[in-house]
């Protein structure tokens, strides 16, 4: 083994890499009962590869590992830059709260199905991070998505698990056949595997929009780009909670990297109408997955579909400064990649919280339904503060951390008049309005989502007898809290600080530290173009908050009386005459669903006298499912039918076959040379 | 550039000034609505008196009320001040104005229409909860009408900074550009929607099914409720006070203005308010308010308008410095 630099860095997440997998290891072989080791040693080695991570991000250092494993010739190469540094630290970070999450379950929650399974899925992604040869990252690749795999369907006798996972499993190969054609085009002829090779090797304009669409298919299947998306609200939330907060948090985010590092490294200086896929399915994935999350009833599902939300907006930043780029202008090139991989950031951080938080609402109550809870915020007085802030994020609303990225990515959609091509001129208002469409929806979204969990009153017994999350738990999810706050006021920091990495990327950077008024001042183009400071915004909220709160206390009345709510005169006393969240879908519903979904609402009212109940049922059409995925699948099922003769023919036949075979290749290998 | 001292001055005047008027904007329209139907109607500075009246009594909360409902009417109050306060209405050159641009703006906006429909939704009542739904609803459209307006007018002044879009508009020559027209009809149906008033809401009624604003706060009583009608009362002169940098700033005092200058503007500002809030009540008189479902029209038509407007500033590059 020899590492070219040597330094710690690279040991420290080596170690921790060493630690993954003796733990899955260790998983693998001791008893069910003795496996709470897990956690600890995960959330230890996850801390360890935060610290060299960090460092290395910091010191800008590009630390390179050779191991003489794998294929003959090749081996494995590794590498630590700062855009694996980068995301390294967002994967690492997204482990060590999943991790402190995780030792907060009991005995009774370990099983062998998932705690063996849980290292490996965070060992896979760290090395694709690192991984400097196709052929390594295409192995830990295919590591992490049967790892995850197994997670998914550890609870195998459910048979939703075993659809989820079914699905899951085609998607990921097709993800992995693509990504193998992208990097065997990408390799050429000369087959030089390692990036280092592929970086030299200059491609057509031809061959690398095919490899550059190969790519996009094997990453945003895994991203949940749309139509690819199907799987990801099967798959994520039907693994444990921890489990999926990592898969909607961060795996996503591999994806992410691995996009940034073909378009931006491997492929070389981009074309401009590379940007196109990405603005395109990045705008209508952002706002198809909100359509989707404010109908979802499941807690966990409607969290999946924000993913794929949230993944269409970082798709169409990545777009953007893909078009930016190669339009020569840099600049605004920056400013969409910060909005990029801030977001990726920020996103980690606030779906890792909401998943968490479901987790520790489906322990308390063993019900993820939205309809079936409600009133947590008195039984989970913690878990539902930490909630209400990554919901706030999530919306992007100032001065937490979602808006840092939102308010980037308006400002590159500002500078979109200045491409010299019409059709991104054009496209960029399109990009615009899609993107503020979805904030809105997004507030919507989570708005029903924190109102029929935490606030109103219990729908359900189990509602009502829930209980606060262990230690833990609301530590994990209080830290990401701690985040996504501080990553919303210094985001102007956060911004200095990925500059390096902007600058390798986009070939310019945002800004220089304290260029604006205040040290944490976000500026975008220039001090006079745009600026956003939050802390100073959150000071003046505040203080507006706190002065006139003290001053109407003070010297008007602070007398409290509690009596039952009025609610018009009609107070009811079932909670089940509240609004549940299918209602307060309703109205956006009857907006959007019905063009979108052809969403119908049925009715069925028994005539007075009657005493059967009344039914009211919703039907929706999921076009998307049923034209790209029903169909082929049924198209190929049929043709597979027809050629099952085959399997029962004499071997005569066979001999036949093999003999025509045969003679074809001859021709044409004759025909060819 | 003014002295520091004096920009910090202009601020603190802007924050205060804001807060104060208020409660008259809404009196004025209230008023010109009680006149045009042939009643007397309220004083205008019944608002005040409003307010007063419901500091002063005791908080009634509903029995599941969390700690939420408590602290939301303070921070609801406090995002639409700050919003408020950040629309340079008199003076282009505030001392804060930089904090927060206009996207800034709307998202401040949105967060406390999130808070208050939160909030509604504690309570665990019927009747909160379609005022929070149908809130959410118009917001979806709203919100993003609101954002491409403002875009559409950042993209022409080549800054998202208000007071910078504010000086740009001062100094260009009065033309009536298509992009600008379209801009300003979706900004109007925004600012009444999200003010809940006629057509999209009826700030007078009190007929369940058809509240949306007073659907929500069904609930609060005494200081809760004096917070949430303040910061209604804000949102208002928030809105005309937008609508006004954006589209009519002229008479506004400009960056490096001194205290006439400063006079000037304040005279400008509470003239084209008081006209705003007097066309507003005319308004509200000469149209009936729609069912709720033909709202998503009406503010799809804000959306649609303001889409174009950006499409057609970005394609034109008309306005492109």
């Amino acid at each position: 083994m020899s590492i070219v630099g040597g330094e710690w860095q690279l040991s420290a997440i080596a170690a921790a890499l060493a630690i993954y997998a003796c733990a899955a290891l260790i998983a693998a072989m001791v008893p069910r009962r003795s496996l709470s080791f897990v956690y600890p040693a995960c959330a230890v080695a996850a801390a360890l590869a935060c610290a060299g991570g960090l460092s290395a991000f910091f010191t800008q250092v590009t630390l390179q590992a050779h191991l003489p494993l794998g294929l003959p010739s090749v081996g494995l190469h590794f590498r630590l830059d700062t855009l694996s540094a980068f995301f390294g630290l967002i994967v690492n970070i997204g482990i060590f709260a999943a991790s402190v999450y995780g030792l907060g379950l009991g005995r009774e929650d370990l099983s062998k199905r998932v705690e063996p399974f849980y290292p490996a899925f965070c060992a896979a992604m760290n090395i694709v991070l690192l991984a400097d040869d196709a052929y390594s990252f295409l192995f830990f690749w295919e590591l992490m998505s049967l790892s995850s795999w197994l997670l998914v369907v550890s609870r195998h006798a459910d048979a939703e698990s075993q659809k989820a996972g079914y699905v899951y499993l085609v998607m990921a190969a097709i993800g992995t056949v693509a990504l193998l054609f992208a990097f065997g085009g990408m390799a050429g002829a000369s087959g030089g595997y390692a990036f280092d090779a592929i970086r030299a090797n200059h491609l057509t304009p031809l061959v690398s929009a095919l490899v550059l669409a190969a790519a996009l298919v094997g990453t945003g299947s895994k991203a949940g780009i749309m139509p690819l998306h199907a799987w990801l609200p099967l798959a994520h939330p039907a693994a444990p909670s921890h489990v999926s907060a990592l898969m909607s948090g961060v795996m996503t985010k591999v994806a992410v990297y691995a996009i940034i590092r073909v378009a931006f490294d491997l492929l070389g200086d981009p074309l401009w109408w590379w940007s196109l896929p990405f603005i395109i399915l990045g705008a209508a994935t952002a706002v198809g997955g909100l359509l989707y999350a404010v109908q979802e009833q499941d807690l966990k599902r409607l969290l999946a579909y924000s993913t794929i939300e949230n993944l269409g907006i970082i798709f169409a930043a990545i777009g953007l400064a893909i078009a930016f780029k190669s339009s020569g202008i840099k600049y605004a090139a920056a400013i969409a990649m910060a909005a990029a991989l801030l977001h990726s950031l920020n996103h980690s951080w606030f779906k890792s919280l909401l998943f968490l938080g479901a987790g520790a609402i489906l322990h308390a109550t063993g019900r993820k339904d939205l309809d079936g809870l409600g009133g947590l915020i008195h039984r989970m007085p913690k878990t539902a503060f930490y909630w209400l802030i990554g919901a706030l994020s999530i919306s992007a609303l100032p001065p937490l951390n979602g808006f840092v990225s939102e308010w980037l990515l308006f400002q590159a959609v500002l500078v979109g008049p200045v491409f010299p091509e019409p059709i991104l001129r054009f496209l960029s208002p399109v990009v615009g309005a899609m993107l503020a469409l979805a904030a809105g929806l997004a507030a919507a979204c989570f708005v029903r989502a924190f109102g029929t969990v935490f606030l109103g009153r219990p729908r359900s017994p189990e509602a009502e007898a829930a209980h606060e999350a262990p230690f833990a738990q609301t530590a994990a999810i209080g830290l990401l809290a701690v985040f996504c706050t501080l990553g919303g006021l210094f985001g102007g920091f956060t911004a200095y600080a990925i500059e390096p990495l902007l600058t390798s990327l986009a070939g310019a950077s945002l800004m220089t530290f304290a260029a604006g008024p205040t040290p944490f001042s976000l500026i975008a183009v220039n001090e006079a173009h745009a600026i956003y400071d939050a802390p100073t915004i959150a000071f003046f909220v505040a203080v507006s908050a706190l002065a006139t709160m003290i001053a109407v206390h003070l010297l008007a009345s602070k007398r409290t009386r509690r009596s039952p709510a009025w609610d018009c005169g009609f107070p009811d006393a079932s909670p089940a005459t509240q609004y549940t969240a299918s209602s307060f879908s309703q109205p956006l519903r009857r907006v959007y669903s019905g063009i979108v979904f052809r969403a119908q609402e049925r009715v069925d009212m028994p005539p007075p006298g009657a005493l059967r109940p009344a039914k009211f049922s919703v039907q929706f059409s999921d076009y998307l499912w049923r034209y790209f995925y029903l169909a082929p699948a049924e198209r190929l099922w049929s043709l597979s039918k027809r050629f099952n003769v085959v399997h029962f023919l004499t071997i005569r036949r066979y001999l036949v076959l093999m003999f025509c075979t045969l003679i074809t290749l001859l021709i044409i290998t004759a025909t060819w040379m | 550039m003014p002295a520091p001292i004096q920009s910090f001055l202009a601020q603190g005047a802007q924050m205060f000034l804001v807060l104060a008027i208020a409660p008259a904007v809404t009196g004025i329209t209230r008023r010109v609505k009680a006149r045009l139907t042939r009643r007397r109607g309220a004083p205008i500075l019944q608002g005040y008196r409003d307010l007063l009246k419901l500091v002063r009594k005791d908080v009634v909360l509903a029995e599941n009320a969390s700690w939420f409902f408590r602290s939301a009417p303070y921070l609801i109050f406090a995002f639409t001040w700050v919003a408020a306060a950040l629309v340079p209405t008199l003076a282009s050159g505030l001392m804060f104005n930089w904090a927060a641009d206009v996207v800034a703006l709307v998202a401040l906006i949105g967060a406390a229409r999130a808070l208050l429909a939160l909030a509604a939704m504690d309570a665990g009542t019927a009747f909160a909860g379609i005022g929070s739904s149908r809130e959410m609803m118009i917001a979806s459209l709203a919100e993003p009408a609101t954002l491409l307006v403002a875009l559409t007018i950042a993209f022409a002044a080549g800054t998202t900074r208000l007071p910078e879009v504010a000086q740009y508009l001062i100094n260009q020559p009065i033309e009536l550009r298509v992009s600008f027209a379209l801009a300003f009809v979706a900004l109007v149906i925004v600012a009444l929607a999200e003010n809940a008033r006629i057509p999209v809401d009826n700030p007078a009624t009190h007929l369940e099914l058809t509240m949306v604003h007073e659907a929500m706060v069904l609930e609060y009583s005494g200081r809760h409720l004096a917070m949430i009608e303040a910061a209604g009362y804000l949102k208002l002169v928030l809105y005309i006070s937008l609508i006004i940098c954006l589209f009519l700033p002229f008479g506004m005092a400009p960056i490096d203005g001194g205290p006439e200058a400063w006079s000037v503007g304040l005279a400008a500002y509470l003239a084209k308010v008081s006209i705003a809030a007097v066309a507003l009540g005319v308004w509200e008189v000469s149209i009936a308010k729609m069912r709720v479902f033909r709202v998503s029209e009406f503010l799809g038509a804000a959306f649609v308008f303001s889409f174009l407007a950006i499409l057609l500033a970005f394609l034109s590059r008309e306005v492109l410095r």
